[in-house]
């Protein structure tokens, strides 16, 4: 690949190591020095502040998660009200794509990650998600969020978007009448999905995936 | 024990995918961990309607009783730094579950290859010492080669030989871990380079069975090996006609 004549750039490759990443062995001091690191990694932490819930872990019926500024503005525009639904947490964390504001009066064009309860059934939940959780905080917002709640009859509804160009198909995505939706849906999701399932061969990344 | 290490070209993860798709191996199980960047998709080695709406993750086991073989596939690259925990976490599952042998399906960098290596076969074998006792005579016979080690220090002293596997991710990591750990492991690669790697899976995919049989050798070197569904469009969507 060229960009100039004569110059070479490098292809990335996907083996996805760092040559020098590799190539050092790791001496004992190293190890320590990577664990120190790890620990005062506190600028990756992910933080979940929980406000108005009397016991954790809390009961909860329906997770509704919203991933992305789009679906995040789907919820803000046809389900989230202030009458029925009351602020109830908050994930606050940075990354190189951005930082959480601190406060709960967000604007549509903020990153924030709330989540709200029905107030008329308190076991009913939903999260809008419209910051970017980092690859290597996809886990610790995972645990976080769902290690404060009781799992035992939760049922968890996942909305993201995807660009169509990114979708697979044997036509062109040029012909495709978008937008359009695809589901996936685990083995224990017994009732019926209200689009088609997702074909192979399209995945899902990130955090909805994780 | 077959696994694909993140490798150049992917062929690892190409060839390991054959292997489920063809020999039809069920899923038993899968690695629950935060050092592969997460995805999820429909099964990828779906025949039929029915069976297409299994969902499956970034680092799954299958098992096949008949021929004692457990397969690991990882679909996913390695979170930032934690490629280390993850081979920590991967040779003590190994040695925790007793398994007697983990053969690594690799690849490296085709371009860095030295005069001799440009010629003749591009595959290679690893074998660590505790392997080579049970099987180092039976790599003879098929004529193999063995990856050969570099100069650590090029141009300064051609004396000290250190094994260097670019583009093999985890590659060097897991064989060298388990040459200190006493297991018997087995890395096949092949030199490759990016690109349409299917051939390059059917060649190390067929480098294994050359020792392994786990299928009958055909004359027609890919046709015994079954193509997993999932590896369509492996490019991309159809091209809008309006583009000619």
């Amino acid at each position: 690949m060229a960009t100039f004549f004569g110059e070479v750039v490098v292809a990335p490759s996907r083996a996805g190591l760092d040559e020098e990443e590799e190539e050092r062995e790791e001496t004992p001091e190293d190890r320590e020095i990577r664990r120190e690191l790890e620990k005062k990694r506190s600028g990756r932490e992910v933080d979940v502040l929980w406000s108005g819930l009397a016991q954790r872990p809390f009961v909860c019926s329906r997770f509704v998660v919203a991933i992305g500024r789009n679906a995040a503005a789907f919820l803000s525009s046809f389900i989230l009200d202030s009458v029925c639904w009351e602020v109830v947490g908050v994930v606050k964390l940075w990354n190189e794509w951005c930082r959480t504001s601190s406060t709960t009066n967000v604007l549509p064009t903020d990153s924030f990650c709330l989540f709200y309860r029905l107030i008329s059934d308190p076991t009913v939940l939903l999260c809008q998600c419209s910051c970017y959780v980092a690859e290597d905080q996809q886990f610790q917002w995972l645990e976080k969020v769902f290690g404060s709640m009781q799992k035992e009859g939760l049922q968890v509804t996942i909305l993201s978007t995807c660009p169509v160009a990114d979708y697979k198909t044997q036509e062109s995505t040029l012909t495709l009448a978008s937008p359009f939706l695809k589901a996936l849906k685990t083995k224990e999701f017994q009732e019926r999905v209200c689009c088609p399932l997702l074909e192979q061969p399209n995945i899902v990344r990130d955090l909805p995936a994780a | 024990l077959f696994q694909p290490a993140v490798s150049v070209g992917n062929v690892g993860q190409l060839a390991i995918d054959l292997v489920i798709s063809t020999l039809d191996m069920t899923k038993v199980g899968y690695f629950y961990t935060d050092c592969l960047v997460p995805m999820v998709g429909n099964n990828p080695y779906a025949t039929a309607e029915e069976n297409s709406t299994e969902l499956s993750i970034n680092a799954e086991v299958y098992s096949l009783p008949s021929k004692k073989l457990v397969v690991l596939q990882i679909r996913s690259p390695f979170i930032k730094n934690k490629y280390r925990p993850f081979c920590e976490a991967l040779l003590s599952w190994v040695k925790g579950s007793r398994c007697a042998r983990v053969v690594v399906l690799s690849s490296s960098h085709a371009y860095q290859r030295d005069d001799e290596q440009l010629l003749g076969t591009p595959l290679r074998y690893l074998l660590t010492p505790d392997l080579e006792k049970a099987v180092g005579g039976l790599m003879q016979e098929l004529n193999w080669k063995e990856m050969e080690k570099v100069a650590a220090y090029p141009g300064i002293s051609e004396t000290d030989k250190v094994l260097h596997i670019p583009g093999g991710g985890i590659t060097k990591l897991l064989f060298t871990e388990s040459c200190s750990k006493g297991i018997q492991m087995a890395v096949l690669l092949k030199f490759c380079s990016e690109g349409d790697n299917i051939p390059d899976a059917f060649v190390l995919v067929n480098y294994l069975n050359e020792w392994l049989q786990l299928v009958k050798s055909e004359v027609n070197s890919s046709s015994q090996w079954k193509i997993p569904s999932s590896w369509r469009l492996l490019f991309g969507s159809g091209l809008p006609p309006a583009l000619f």
